[in-house]
């Protein structure tokens, strides 16, 4: 398959993502002014930290007059899962010169791993497979700096903005991904045991109980899946 | 001034964490490490969804009938097992928490 082929069926197979991120970017962008961020400052940080999550996490802190090292700190513990998504990419990026890994790593969003990770698993060897990352990841962008700014232009005018529960969308684009990768036990348990830990451990401070609960759902799965392969080798 | 600080301090920590294991193109992972790869998906959107459901605000549980996230959510959750199409969960899953929070009466206007 082509360069271009690649390029534009990542961006493609990116769009139902990006419905879901748009209500969460015009949230940012017309709550961060709230924060004590100028516009500039707003779609500073949108073009430069690119990170939902953690964007909406500043600015929350901000507010309550966090210092700067808390928040740094709540960034960190909140990007760590960025470092598990690096790890699962590695094996496929590592070919690719740094120009290459760099811009591609900055773009590495919760919603551009998922897709890629998927396009990576495909059986076929095409050469191209990271021109599919950057046309998912540009997407991806390109979507986030636009509902900043709209919701930095507009999202005045809609009353309350806040208050309507638009971040729902990004639990919609989480169950969206998730569920059809629950084909089999270790999976379903590393699902219920990380959402399970997650409840319990939630008042832990700079969100550390995110990371807790993704470690313990990853090794049951390991765990599980270990136990799974030595019965099978019992049967045959 | 502080505020660009703050700007380029998390701008650092995202990317170090995103480039963290990309940095090292020589590096190869033990087959244990790759195993548990594989469920770092799984375990990293659970851990943010199911608390999203169950504690909408990030502080208090809330069980009732009356909150959408949760009813919502679950609504999302069998429209993906059925469909197993993205685009019709975020859809459906959206239509579905809106229609509830109107018909509960949570909408702000």
């Amino acid at each position: 398959m082509s360069r271009q082929y690649e390029f534009l069926q990542g961006a493609r197979d990116m769009l139902p993502m990006l419905l879901g991120a748009i209500p969460f970017g015009v949230i940012f962008g017309s709550l961060a002014g709230a924060a004590g961020l100028g516009p500039w400052e707003i779609m500073g940080m949108s073009l430069l930290v690119f990170a939902g999550s953690a964007q909406f996490i500043a600015i929350s802190l901000l507010g309550g007059g966090a210092t700067l090292a808390v928040i740094w700190l709540t960034t960190l513990v909140v990007n760590l899962r960025h470092a598990l998504y690096s790890a699962t990419l590695q094996p496929f990026v590592r070919h690719l010169p740094k120009r290459w890994r760099m811009p591609l790593a900055f773009w590495l969003t919760d919603e551009a791993f998922a897709v890629v990770q998927h396009r990576y698993a495909a059986s076929d060897d095409s050469p191209h497979k990271h021109w599919y990352f950057l046309g998912a990841a540009l997407a991806m962008y390109g979507n986030w700096q636009l509902c900043t700014l709209i919701g930095l232009l507009f999202g005045q005018a809609v009353p309350n903005i806040g208050a309507w529960g638009l971040d729902f969308a990004m639990l919609a684009t989480f169950i969206g991904i998730v569920v059809p990768m629950l084909r089999n036990r270790p999976q379903v348990a590393a699902a219920l045991v990380a959402g399970g830990v997650a409840l319990v451990c939630h008042d832990l401070p700079y969100k550390l109980g995110l990371m807790a609960a993704a470690g313990a759902g990853i090794v049951v799965g390991v765990v599980l899946e270990r136990r799974y392969r030595l019965l099978q080798d019992e049967v045959y | 001034m502080d505020n660009w600080m703050l700007i380029l301090g998390m701008l650092v920590i995202t990317f170090a964490t995103r480039y963290s294991l990309f940095a090292f193109p020589d590096l190869r992972f033990p087959p244990l490490v790759r195993q548990g790869l594989h469920y770092v998906p799984t375990a990293v959107l659970s851990a943010i969804v199911v608390p999203g459901m169950l504690l909408p605000d990030g502080q208090q549980w809330n069980l009732s009938l009356d909150n959408a996230y949760l009813l919502a959510g679950l609504a999302t959750i069998a429209i993906a097992a059925v469909t197993r199409h993205l685009l019709a969960t975020i859809g459906g899953g959206l239509l579905a928490f809106f229609l509830l929070r109107w018909w509960l009466g949570q909408m702000p206007i």
